[in-house]
């Protein structure tokens, strides 16, 4: 159902695109509607779009029919069905546009290429005979190119070009040659011309060729004039006479003479010589041309309803005089009885730009912008004005009554004085307090030193000892004991005495010896002679070593000292939390005991003994039994 | 030729010197310098930097209220030239810079009043705590041998 619909909505928008975009014959400017009806002749176009629209509502018909057979198809075969048939229909239906579709399409490109000419413009149409001489003329004024043979009907259809005058645009037709024969007999490229001729309203070049090369006679050319002279009604035409190179319009018989005079005398026509070949003549026939029906299209406005709308646009105001009084402008005296300036006058005004020539002239002479400065004084209107003192803006303090606010404040310093405002009650510290302060001082410069050599002492790359494991030399102690004013000269002779007494070999706290009230608990001992039995041993162990640390630090291997990681995840240390797998071995380990039970169980703990370990939970049996079994197995 | 204030620090911008940012509205903001043109840029508030006049003036640490700050003020009145008003001018601005600057002394004075009683218990408070650092045996010995020169400085004197 919804494939038929989809086909049916389908058609039908396409088959109204297609009315849609044709122009329709009626709405058209008439111009293109004739001269479509002779490109393509108007009732098989019309006839052709009428079928189109037939057919939309054929399918549209089929699609609604089966759409509603299909609503009652019984089975899905029959669906099927349907739909194959109305398709197939509507395939039909189509198919028996084809011609008409086709034609259509024609119609189209052919449109599609058409010159666009704009009926309303400013045109200059270019008609006569076959092979006088229209498309050279038109490739002459215009930047069109048209195909120029010595062969009639070379034009076979309408061709456009555009060029300016008077700063307008300006469209010149050039129309296929014309023959002639009455209107019934003429072909279609004919029959463009004529149209154009009928419909547009523009000036009429109709050109003549008085020298017969074309193959038609005068007495031809005239009265095709005289047959299409209909179409001319209150059309601006002039007659052209080409090829003047070739033969002069002096030259010719009295009797074509006559033809041509009465032509001219008809109507207002007007007679122009010219030559496409000489270009002599050419821009004459153009401007006369263009002026005719710039003239004319100007005439038919003003007799149009138009003119009244634009003049009732227009208004322009005329006073009307109020009164008799003459009011008249404004003089003063002064600018009445001003002598005239003139520069030959030695008691002229002088100009700023005579004292620029005293001066030294331009570049040279400066303008005095101070002159007319409108001071009290005229004295002062040189004088260097000062602008800043000490940081301040003297410009900000400038004030019309600044020696009364200057008063003001004198007197409010005076009375500030007489009140003791800038009494000074400073009191001179006495004894006590400097004595407190030197004191204070000093304990504050303590801290400060002490803060600083306890920040440099503190290094990173050494293990914190205490201070009962550092070494302390006798004369450090003996120097701080000093400083603090005390003797150090018993102490200094205890420990001499002690250091006589014991070896050497023990690098020993003399400090912490002196004071025999505390136990020895911390000894700096040389670990670097343990393990080996003399010195020479050592230095042999000292060069071995190096020795054989020479090769791997010469090919940057990695060696003992190296820092290394054995495992870099340690199952032990990233097992905490459950995965979805086994949980046994993360668990408390199950240690499988294997072990003779003794005696002195009573037989239910043996037999619970038998049982296997995983089975029986046996620490929280017998807790210290596991404990037991647990040191066997370290055993 | 003006000699601006700094937006940010108050400070005085001689011609030629500094930044001056103009923002979209107009406003013309003055910098003495790139470092006041970067706080600026940060979005400080003048008030709360405390490094600036806006600051100490909003603080109380500098005298913002007297008579003397009427003299240098924009009165955008336009005065035409006049030798001896500008010779009175210049003499008020000496005189009342004067002043300020006294009246600037004792304000400070008054402000570090309170100073010298704290620092007194501040020291006797370190005193209490820390005697045991400086009161050592040899700087004992140091003072009693001052005080017996001063008393025979005295008996000196005396006699």
């Amino acid at each position: 159902m919804r494939k038929v619909k989809f086909t049916q909505e389908n058609f039908d928008e396409r088959l109204k695109g297609i009315l849609d975009e044709f122009p329709k014959l009626d709405d058209i400017h008439p111009f293109y509607a004739d001269l479509m009806n002779v490109l393509y002749d108007k009732d098989h176009y019309k006839l052709a779009l009428g079928q189109m629209n037939t057919a939309r509502h054929l399918i549209d018909q089929v699609g609604k029919d089966y759409v509603r057979l299909l609503k009652f198809g019984d089975s899905l075969y029959r669906c099927k069905q349907l739909k194959k048939a109305a398709m197939g229909r509507m395939a039909t239906i189509m198919r028996r546009q084809k011609d008409s579709l086709a034609y259509l399409e024609q119609v189209r490109q052919h449109l599609a290429r058409l010159p666009s000419i704009d009926p309303n413009t400013r045109t200059l149409l270019v008609c006569g005979y076959p092979n006088v001489g229209k498309s050279s003329f038109m490739n002459k004024i215009t930047r069109a190119d048209v195909d120029v043979q010595p062969y009639a009907f070379t034009t076979k259809s309408l061709f456009v070009g555009h060029m300016d005058y008077k700063y307008l645009r300006w469209q010149v037709i050039d129309t296929p040659g014309i023959l002639d024969h009455p209107l019934e007999d003429r072909n279609t490229i004919e029959m463009q011309s004529i149209t154009a001729l009928a419909h547009l309203r523009c000036a009429v070049l109709y050109f003549i060729d008085l020298s017969e090369r074309c193959g038609y006679s005068i007495k031809e050319q005239v009265s095709l004039f005289h047959s299409i002279k209909p179409l001319f009604a209150n059309k601006p035409v002039i007659l052209v006479i080409n090829k003047i190179d070739a033969m002069k319009i002096e030259d010719i018989s009295a009797e074509d003479r006559a033809l041509l005079d009465q032509m001219v005398d008809n109507d207002k026509v007007e007679m122009l010589g010219m030559s496409c070949y000489t270009e002599e003549g050419v821009m004459n026939v153009k401007q006369t041309a263009c002026d005719r029906l710039l003239q004319s299209r100007v005439d038919a406005k003003m007799k149009g309803h138009k003119i009244n709308d634009i003049l009732n646009k227009i208004h322009l105001t005329k006073p009307a005089a109020r009164d008799d009084n003459p009011r008249l402008p404004f003089i003063p005296v002064e600018a009445e009885n001003k002598p005239k300036y003139d520069p030959k006058d030695p008691d002229r005004i002088l100009l700023e730009r005579d004292l620029e020539a005293q001066n030294g002239g331009a570049g040279v002479f400066n303008v005095d912008l101070k002159k007319k400065y409108l001071l009290e004084n005229a004295d002062w209107k040189y004088d260097v004005i000062p602008e800043i003192w000490q940081g301040k803006n003297i410009a900000d303090f400038i004030d019309a009554d600044i020696q009364e606010q200057l008063d003001e404040l004198e007197r409010e310093e005076e009375r500030l004085e007489a009140e003791g405002f800038y009494n000074s009650d400073e009191e001179e510290q006495d004894s006590e307090d400097e004595a407190l302060e030197a004191t204070a001082n000093a304990i504050t410069e303590h801290n400060k030193l002490t803060q600083i050599q306890s920040r440099l002492k503190t290094t990173k790359n050494k293990a914190q000892l205490p201070k009962t494991a550092l070494k302390r030399t006798v004369s450090e102690m003996s120097e701080h004991m000093e400083s603090l004013g005390l003797d150090a000269s018993d102490a200094r002779a205890r420990s001499r005495a002690v250091k006589r007494a014991r070896s050497s070999s023990r690098g020993e706290s003399i400090a912490r010896s002196a004071s025999m009230a505390r136990p020895e608990t911390s000894v700096v001992r040389d670990r670097t002679m343990s393990g080996v039995r003399n010195v020479k041993q050592k230095m042999e162990s000292e060069r071995v070593r190096k020795l054989a640390q020479r090769m791997p630090n010469l090919f940057a291997k990695r060696g003992e000292s190296d820092r290394e990681i054995k495992t870099k995840m340690p199952k032990h240390l990233f097992s905490n939390k459950r995965g979805n797998g086994k949980t046994d071995w993360s668990s408390e380990p199950t240690v499988p005991m294997d072990i003779e039970t003794p005696e002195f169980f009573g037989p239910k703990v043996r037999n619970a003994l038998r049982a296997n370990a995983t089975s029986v939970d046996l620490p929280k049996l017998c807790p210290s039994f596991f404990r037991f079994g647990l040191h066997f197995l370290q055993l | 030729m003006r000699l601006e204030k700094c937006y940010f620090c108050s400070s005085t911008c001689y011609p030629g010197h500094g930044t001056m940012f103009v923002r979209n509205d107009s406003k013309t903001f003055r910098f003495c310098r790139s470092k006041c043109h970067k706080n600026f840029k940060m979005k400080r508030n003048p008030r709360k930097v405390r490094w600036t006049k806006a600051f100490r003036k909003a603080a109380g640490k500098e005298m913002t209220i007297d008579s003397t700050f009427q003299f240098e003020k924009r009165r955008n009145i336009p005065v035409r030239y006049d030798r001896d008003l500008m010779a009175t001018t210049i003499k008020a601005l000496k005189r009342s810079q004067e002043i300020k600057a006294k009246r600037e002394r004792v304000f400070y004075k008054n402000r570090m009043s309170g100073n010298a009683l704290r620092r007194k218990a501040e020291n006797q408070a370190l005193v209490q705590k820390h005697i045991h650092l400086v009161d050592t045996p040899a700087i004992k010995l140091a003072q009693t041998q001052k005080l017996k020169e001063k008393s025979k400085l005295m008996d000196v004197d005396m006699s």
